[in-house]
């Protein structure tokens, strides 16, 4: 007869050990849950700035993080929630294509980038290049991001309760940045732009999702110039 | 790649526990930097006596009666304590440079890694685990220190490229990333009369920082200038006899940690390499900003400014 685990004991929260077990055989146990659609949580204890956990996952579950994780926590993430309750060192949540990631503490360099979808909340501060290459995930930072933040965001949102570094958005596509503070410098081709209905609507709608305590009307948006989409010996100075 | 690690301790009972908190950091780093490692450790200050950390690839032979003959041609006392490929000489702080000429007469093979009232520096090829046995890391004591697990790039797997890298009296240099424009700066430093001695970009930036600070900079002063006359990835953690340093290129792409407690201020490119401190879970952790000049230090009123030694 085929070995079923019983079904009482998936429903159950798993605790992991990583410092006791390993890597690999958390990453392949949460692997394996890609075919489960039952929701499972766990939560894994003593990750100790450990790098790669909970990555790649493709399962509806939520992860729970007791501790700060290391490079590329939760990266192409589908699906599932990750949840740190600590800081997040760099790569977090890179090229995540959908899912929840949320980084109670601060989130080192290059947090969210090329993500695809899902949502990354980061509660403390994100270090440089937040976001960068992002492609359609949204990025909700309720402190400040670091320099080069969104260089040649595509598209998504990323939200700045706090401050902006230096060179926000430089060479971005259609990505829309929303940033309640000061923003140090805007990068080439990015531009602050008018907040029209629509965007607010898109704002409050993130500011709710990312439990932010703000409202949408003390932010400014910044997005792309257009102008470096094709070249132009005009612009050469900026590329 | 490469890995740094520093520690600066604010309690002092912690000091007999220093070599065996850096030795686990540096552990921790080791799959940043398997080539080599090295430490830079301070402690055992006393009034009008000089350190020198010597080097020699054949330790028997070199150290061999080495205190007597020193002791003999200085005509001053000299205490020899051996580890390894590794002797730390200590003698009168007017002497030194007498030392330093007896012994390029007497054993020209020898290599001083370190000079300083309190530094000592060791360092070596190998696994930082097997650098730290060699060396008997684990038992040493002090008020703060600094270390380096490397992954060459820039030039070859030996003990001079191993960091840290002595700047002066009681300074030294530790860097995680590359530097661009070592050969060129390394022309200019020469012809300069600053000696450099090996291909090593690292060795560079210390022999940079040491020509700045001869030239009448402070150290705050130089590493400021090094963000505009070093090209390249770096971070950079500097040891001085009070405390230690820390500054990233604008880029800032080479990761650094900062944790502190009452007890301590800790460095680790990874916050891996801090995660078995004591108190860590309440500590303050962060990381540096880039472009910015850090120190921290025993004096009552540390400044970036101070002047070097």
């Amino acid at each position: 007869m085929r070995h079923r685990p019983p079904r009482k004991r998936q429903r159950k929260m798993q605790t992991f050990d990583l410092e006791a077990e390993g890597l690999r055989a958390l990453n392949s146990a949460l692997h394996a849950q890609a075919d489960n659609t039952n929701q499972t949580v766990w939560e894994i204890v003593n990750p100790k700035g450990a790098h790669a956990i909970a990555v790649g996952l493709d399962a509806p579950i939520e992860v729970n993080v007791k501790g700060s994780t290391g490079y590329y926590c939760a990266g192409m993430n589908k699906q599932a929630t990750v949840h740190v309750h600590g800081s997040a060192g760099p790569g977090t949540a890179e090229n995540m294509m959908s899912g929840t990631v949320i980084v109670e503490g601060d989130a080192s360099q290059y947090a969210g980038a090329t993500g695809h979808g899902g949502t990354l909340i980061i509660k403390g501060n994100a270090s440089s290049r937040c976001g960068i290459s992002m492609k359609g995930i949204d990025i909700i930072v309720h402190g400040n991001v670091g320099h080069m933040s969104a260089f040649m965001a595509q598209s998504g949102n990323i939200v700045v309760c706090g401050d902006a570094g230096d060179a926000l958005g430089d060479s971005c596509y259609e990505a829309r940045f929303f940033v309640r503070g000061s923003v140090k410098s805007l990068g080439a081709d990015c531009i602050e732009k008018e907040m029209r209905a629509e965007h607010i609507a898109i704002l409050e709608e993130l500011l709710e999702r990312g439990a932010c305590d703000a409202k949408a009307s003390e932010f400014k948006r910044y997005g792309s110039a257009r102008q470096l989409y094709n070249f132009d010996v005009d612009n050469a100075a900026a590329y | 790649m490469c890995g740094i690690v520093g520690l600066f301790l604010k309690d002092p009972s912690l000091e007999s526990q220093l070599g065996d908190m850096l030795t686990d950091m540096l552990i921790t780093m080791t799959d940043r930097g398997p080539d080599s490692a090295g430490i830079a450790i301070y402690g055992g200050d006393r009034d009008g006596v000089a350190k020198l950390t010597v080097q020699s690839d054949t330790p028997d032979v070199d150290f061999d009666n080495l205190e007597n003959a020193l002791r003999k041609q200085i005509k001053g006392p000299v205490s020899m304590s051996v580890k390894d490929t590794h002797a730390v000489l200590e003698m009168q702080a007017d002497q030194v440079d007498a030392a330093r000429a007896v012994l390029r007469s007497i054993r020209p093979d020898v290599r001083i890694m370190g000079h300083g009232t309190s530094l000592e520096i060791y360092k070596e090829v190998g696994l930082p685990k097997d650098v730290a046995a060699r060396f008997d890391l684990r038992k040493m004591s002090g008020t703060h220190g600094i270390g380096h697990t490397r992954m060459a790039t820039e030039s070859a797997v030996t003990t001079m490229g191993a960091h840290p890298f002595n700047t002066g009296v009681d300074q030294c240099l530790v860097h995680n990333g590359s530097l661009s424009n070592h050969n060129s700066l390394r022309r200019k430093l020469r012809r300069l009369g600053v000696h450099i001695e090996t291909e090593n970009d690292t060795e560079v930036g210390a022999a940079y920082l040491t020509w700045k600070m001869q030239t009448g900079a402070t150290l705050g002063e130089a590493l400021e200038s090094s963000l505009d006359d070093l090209d390249g990835f770096f971070t950079f953690l500097v040891g001085t006899k009070d405390g230690f340093g820390v500054v990233r290129d604008p880029i800032a792409c080479k990761p650094a940690v900062m944790a502190e407690t009452d007890q301590y201020v800790a460095f680790g490119s990874e916050y891996r390499a801090l995660v078995n401190l004591p108190g860590i879970e309440d500590a303050r952790v962060w990381e540096p900003e880039p472009a910015t000049v850090y120190f921290w230090s025993h004096n009552a009123a540390p400044t970036a400014t101070e002047k070097a030694a």
